[in-house]
């Protein structure tokens, strides 16, 4: 296994014992850059500490200029910066935290995931954060399920997770795309745009996109009089190259529809088709307007302050992966202040139990459902410069609470927690 | 658009009409005090007359003004400019800064010492309060507190600090003489106010995504109760608990209640709610004026203030400020 892994120790400790030394900013960046750099670092498990793993898979560097690249560092920032908040706390409760921190590389597949897990884990880690798509989620959890390693899902929006293969120690904090679909398709209502024309493109994602998004429009009675597979390749990373395609402008001719709804979860081709539909029409899905965690334009609810934190620790924007990251890691320092104990047999029935709650800059709590563990959050409706709305919608009623009419409700879940 | 200006006329013209009646029911007239608004994308302050219940003046400040308080002689205002990392003091008189006083980043909330110095600041970027000798412009402590501190609390005789730390859910209780703390009070979820009632004995704390209040012994450091909100036709989610004030009597306290867009009246000996005051939109900070007879809120979402006859309680008017109002604070004379 080449997986590199890394400690991050708690840095905000050091602040502390600095007492009234102002701490540098600089300093703090520093240190992460350095820890960052360092090798294959045990965790020397100080007791009381609370170790949380991360597995993920950085995205390798793209060849040329890519205005929109991924940050290598995408969803680790985030719990890294989680780590530093669970610490701040863990300063007034006793408890400290640290992250041990594992990147695959492209070529290593499910079984470098299932390894990585089991090297945590059969070094006392209980706590396992995911960036990886779902079969590797559910190998993951179904090889740590004996150790009583609770795993949290940050990247995978599968409905099957939360479904038939739901699994009783995983936690999701990532949304659904039932969710997502749903949040989007409340704003179409509110708006009385009904006819719907879907476009979905080639990867079984956005087939399952697609699928989410019929079972939306079902819910909230929208229309989808057209859908039409995108066959015209990922024009949108073309970019330059390829400014205009005819057969793909006209292929949008002589439907009736209010709004584009695009299924390109991969950004091969979603943001080729704003702008170039034969009729003016908006779109909205996977690209144009979205359905998110995170948005650079939200600053209310504080978050603001999460955002600007985030900046100057990880010198760019947070991104909708590094804050479900977050999210992970402050449930484990959230729960852990509530119930004043690190003990996981004490916690991870807690993670589900009604009386806990995440703040998380949305406003409410969030809190994970019992009966699929998916955490029920606000959802942010936004388009590249703006936030235009948040999900759900003044008027969606719930007689346990409005999150409630995002994703699959306990009456109609195939969920059986084991 | 019509519809607002008809919303605001409805409300002017109960404002005129109950203003009228306060004034003809008052025997001796209300004392005159200047209350200072601050604007938070408007990187200024809106300065009320409050014989007159009108915008006298819009001074310029640095940027993300939040934070406001006024010098024990009312000659000087000092304002976080939390985006300039500085406390801006500006002359009440001429409504120029005079000087800035090193905050440390992001200054939010601060509270000055019962003799006017120090002032103690919450730095909500750096999880830390400081403490600054104004006189000197000298830093006299750094105290490390939880994530994104906000409330500032004093107790009236000015030993024990109170902050409150937003994502760390805790009052941080802090001796004033040796800037330790001495003990840390778990609260619901992010506390963004500490309000002492004038005998010292009780701390009240809001949390904005709790949505209650917890009212804390001192002594004891205890939370002995919690007040929740119930609001028909509003949603729990929309009540967020944000600015309290409790009348120096220690009769009746105001809470500001955010996006439901209410200010609760609540029996502070019983600490049952009287009633809910509708005010503007995302109301968050309140002020009394000295003599405790006008309380103001500052409305983020609707950038005005609403003006509360405290005895009587109703509102008596609001008055349009600048963009996204945030803190209030009253002249002493």
């Amino acid at each position: 296994m080449h997986a590199s892994s890394r400690s991050l120790l708690a840095l905000a400790i050091a602040a502390a014992s600095a007492g009234l030394v102002p701490m540098p900013v600089a300093a703090q960046e520093t240190s992460a850059q350095e820890s960052k750099g360092q090798g294959a670092a045990s965790p020397a498990a100080a007791p009381g500490d609370t170790h949380i793993g991360l597995i993920y898979r950085p995205q390798p560097a793209p060849s040329s200029y890519d205005a929109e690249a991924v940050p290598d560092d995408e969803g680790v920032a985030g719990a890294r910066m989680a780590v530093r908040d669970n610490n701040t706390t863990g300063r007034f409760t006793k408890q400290t935290y640290a992250l041990d921190e594992v990147a695959l590389t492209p070529e290593q597949g499910r079984d470098a995931a299932v390894a990585a897990a089991r090297d945590l884990a059969s070094r006392g880690i209980r706590y396992l954060v995911l960036a990886l798509p779902a079969a590797e989620v559910l190998a993951v959890a179904d090889a740590v399920k004996g150790e009583g390693v609770t795993v949290f899902n940050t990247a995978a929006p599968d409905d099957a997770l939360r479904g038939a293969e739901c699994r009783a120690n995983v936690f999701h904090v990532v949304p659904s795309r039932a969710m997502q679909t749903d949040a989007l398709a409340q704003f179409f209502t509110l708006m009385r745009w009904r006819k719907m024309f879907l476009i979905v493109g080639p990867n079984e994602a956005d087939g399952l996109y697609a699928d989410a998004f019929r079972k939306s429009a079902k819910k909230f009675s929208l229309k989808i009089n057209s859908e039409k597979p995108w066959t015209f390749g990922p024009l949108a990373r073309a970019r330059g190259d390829t400014p205009t395609r005819a057969e793909a402008m006209v292929f949008t001719r002589g439907l009736d529809y209010d709004l584009a709804v695009v299924a390109d979860e991969a950004n091969d081709w979603g943001d080729y088709v704003p702008f170039r539909t034969v009729d003016p029409r908006p779109v909205a899905g996977t690209q144009g307007l979205i359905a998110t965690t995170w948005h650079p334009t939200l600053e209310t609810w504080g978050a603001a302050q999460a955002q600007n934190r985030f900046r100057r620790q990880a010198g760019r924007l947070m991104r909708p992966l590094d804050y479900q990251a977050w999210a992970a890691v402050r449930t484990v320092g959230e729960a852990a202040t509530q119930k004043k104990t690190a003990d996981p047999a004490v916690l991870v029935p807690y993670f589900a139990d009604p009386a806990f709650g995440l703040p998380a800059y949305k406003g409410v709590s969030l809190s994970y459902r019992p009966w699929d563990h998916q955490l029920r959050q606000p959802i942010v409706v936004a388009q590249a410069k703006a936030m235009v709305t948040v999900a759900p919608e003044q008027g969606f009623i719930h007689q346990r609470t409005p999150l409630d009419t995002l994703g699959v409700d306990q009456p109609e879940t195939t969920c059986k927690l084991r | 658009m019509s519809r607002k200006k008809a919303r605001m006329d409805v409300k002017a013209g109960f404002g005129l009409a109950a203003l009228a009646g306060a004034l003809l029911g008052t025997a001796a007239p209300a004392a005159a005090y200047t209350v200072y608004v601050t604007n938070e994308k408007g990187n200024s302050v809106s300065v009320i007359d409050t014989t007159t219940l009108t915008v006298t003046g819009t001074w310029k400040t640095g940027r993300r003004p939040r934070g406001v308080t006024v010098s024990k002689d009312g000659k000087e205002l000092f304002v976080c400019a939390s985006d300039d990392d500085r406390v801006d003091v500006l002359d009440t008189a001429t409504g120029k800064t005079l000087r800035s006083l090193r905050s440390g980043p992001d200054p939010e909330q601060f509270i000055l010492g019962p003799d006017g110095n120090p002032l103690y600041v919450a730095n909500e970027d750096d999880s830390q309060v400081t403490v600054i000798d104004i006189e000197k412009n000298k830093v006299l402590a750094e105290i490390p507190v939880g994530v994104e501190p906000e409330g500032m609390g004093l107790s009236p005789d000015g030993k024990i600090l109170v902050n409150t730390s937003e994502t760390t859910n805790m009052a941080h209780f802090i001796d004033t003489t040796t800037h330790q703390i001495v003990d840390n009070v778990l609260v619901d979820a992010r506390p963004r106010f500490a309000e002492f009632t004038s005998d010292g004995k009780t701390l009240w704390v809001s949390a904005e995504v709790g949505g209650t209040i917890s009212i804390i012994d001192v002594e004891t450091r205890k939370v002995t109760r919690k007040i929740t909100f119930k609001i028909p036709g509003v949603t729990d989610e929309a009540i967020q608990p944000v600015g309290v004030r409790i009348t120096k009597d220690g009769t009746k306290a105001f809470v500001a209640l955010g996006p439901a867009n209410r200010v609760a009246v609540v029996n502070a000996k019983t600490f049952e709610v009287e009633k809910y005051l509708p005010v503007g939109q995302r109301v968050w900070q309140l002020a009394f004026t000295p003599d405790q007879k006008l309380l103001f809120s500052t409305n983020g979402s609707s950038n005005d203030v609403s003006v509360i006859d405290v005895e009587a309680g109703k509102v008596v008017k609001s008055i349009a400020v600048g963009l996204l109002p945030w803190g209030v604070a009253s002249s002493p004379n």
